[in-house]
């Protein structure tokens, strides 16, 4: 049994490493180019070798993603109860929510560049553009599937909508709000970087498309590795924070009776 | 003197006895305009046990939502303390078949809700807590849940969730107590358990009581009086006085008078089942 747990524990490190293991076979054996697919090993060269302005570069993206993300999570906690507490305000918001989420958020870089120039404000924006949506839908399902026995219980003890909005409509929708966290710090990412790519002088992405212009794809790729584990540290962090804020919801074989 | 008792009018004292009193009252729901109630009468003195029994969807739940003030009825009035009901009153204790215990509160903080909506707890429990936590543990303690304070509604069994909601419907000391279905989805000897716990917490304090059932062997055990509903739209067919003493204990549900209660009653909601 023991040694199963371990497994499972180590499993997704194991499963990187054998991913890594074959992208660098794969590189090696069929001798691809390493301006076509760089090996792992190159990469990671690269980015040993950058790693003062890799650093540089991904705290400007860390900043302007969480920066983004912050404004996505008041946004999306403010949009979410209005249309989870209100049938009205959900009927006329929902579609125009629908719609915006729609559009490719890449499309939007060079309207924002217009009215904000290039920079830190554009990748802030579109990190908080591209990650409000599954804050604000999870917030409004958590809300609006409150049981309305509990809702009569409070009711006719003379609560008002506010009360049942903070003795049970918030705490009930906290692990619906914790998810969409997760999911949202990971889009939020996609949205600073993209933003950077296109329109700034610092940050990931703009270091990624600089590289790319001068061919260096494995520091391109080195980027790319640094998001990524920016995105899992993220994403870790808020795991760990939802199960401190929520672990009732999360009673596993191990915490019953 | 001879006076016909028919025209004998209630004297004040005595109609001021209804707590609760309904008259012609019918209930339209929702856009398709169904009939939920039919000019539907009854009163219920204080103090009184009544067990509302009837067909599946016939409105006996929404008869609750009625006193209680959740739903306003589309004809007739509704009277509950001798004040024509308008909104929800702010004094009653509700508890459902499916229990409704919120998941991120132990059983205590549970117990404990009504009295951080309701006045005067509610400005008193920030300076009072010691003495309003001994109260909910004084009355877990009576329903026999002692030592399951700290639980998590979770970590309960369906009887003992049932329990800490009945508590958490009494904790506040309400005039009125509803119950729709309470014990509905218990095995058949913890909803016994449960009759007796209820009877037990009803005889120590003044309260009148709606209970919602289909159970007619659990409306005879517990009520005094018991309401017939027809099949939708919801009439009542017929009031039904219980007259066996209390305390009543569970071995009178296998003698001769409580079983011709049940027997009438059943009577009764198969005719109308069948009609």
């Amino acid at each position: 049994m023991k040694g199963r747990n371990l497994l499972e524990k180590l499993s997704p490190l194991l499963l990187t490493l054998g991913l890594f293991l074959g992208w660098e076979l794969t590189c090696r054996l069929f001798k691809i180019a390493p301006y076509i697919l760089p090996s792992p090993s190159a990469s990671i060269a690269a980015g040993v070798k950058y790693a003062g302005p890799i650093y540089l570069h991904a705290k400007q993206t860390l900043m302007t993603t969480m920066a983004g993300f912050a404004l996505a999570v008041v946004f999306g906690l403010l949009l979410g109860a209005a249309l989870g507490s209100s049938r009205a305000v959900y009927r006329a918001t929902y579609p125009l929510l629908i719609g915006f989420n729609s559009i490719p958020k890449a499309a939007l870089v060079p309207i924002l560049v217009i009215w904000f120039g290039i920079g830190t404000v554009p990748a802030i924006l579109l990190a908080f553009l591209i990650s409000f949506f599954p804050i604000v839908v999870n917030v409004a399902t958590g809300l609006a599937t409150v049981e309305p026995e509990i809702e009569d219980v409070l009711r006719s003890l003379g609560a008002h909508k506010l009360d049942i909005l903070l003795k049970v409509g918030f705490p009930r929708s906290m692990p619906f709000f914790f998810a969409s966290l997760k999911v949202a710090v990971t889009l939020a990412f996609v949205g600073s970087v993209i933003s950077e790519t296109v329109a700034a002088n610092e940050g990931v992405g703009f270091l990624m498309m600089s590289a790319s212009s001068r061919f260096d794809v494995p520091l391109v790729f080195a980027g790319l590795l640094v998001v990524g584990a920016m995105g899992i540290a993220m994403y870790q962090l808020f795991a760990s924070i939802e199960h401190r804020f929520t672990h009732w919801a999360h009673r596993g074989r191990n915490a019953s009776t | 003197m001879a006076t016909n008792p028919l025209a004998l009018a209630p004297t004040p004292s005595e109609a001021s006895v209804d707590y609760v009193k309904l008259d012609h009252v019918s209930l339209v729901y929702g856009q398709d305009g169904t009939l939920a109630l039919q000019d539907v009468g009854m009163s219920i003195a204080r103090g009184e046990f009544a067990a509302v029994v009837g067909p599946s969807g016939c409105g006996k739940s929404t008869l609750l939502k009625l006193v209680s003030g959740l739903v306003p009825p589309t004809e007739g009035s509704v009277a509950a303390s001798g004040h024509v009901v308008k909104g929800p009153l702010k004094t009653v204790g509700m508890a459902f078949q499916n229990a409704t215990l919120l998941p991120w509160r132990t059983t205590l903080q549970n117990v404990m809700l009504p009295l951080e909506v309701v006045e005067p707890h509610r400005r008193r429990l920030r300076r009072e807590r010691q003495s309003y936590e001994e109260k909910a543990r004084a009355l877990l303690a009576t329903v026999g849940l002692k030592g399951f304070e700290k639980k998590y509604p979770w970590q309960l069994s369906g009887g003992m969730q049932q329990r800490a909601s009945l508590c958490r419907a009494l904790i506040h000391e309400p005039e009125l107590l509803m119950l729709d279905e309470p014990f509905g989805a218990l095995d058949a000897f913890t909803r016994e358990e449960l009759w007796c716990v209820l009877a037990d917490l009803r005889q120590q304090r003044e309260i009148t009581v709606m209970l919602v059932t289909h159970d007619l062997r659990e409306a005879v055990f517990l009520a005094d009086t018991v309401f017939v509903m027809s099949k939708r739209p919801g009439r009542i067919l017929l009031r039904r006085e219980i007259g066996l003493a209390r305390p009543r204990g569970l071995e009178i549900c296998y003698h001769e008078p409580f079983m011709e209660y049940v027997h009438e009653l059943r009577e009764h909601i198969v005719h109308v089942r069948e009609s």
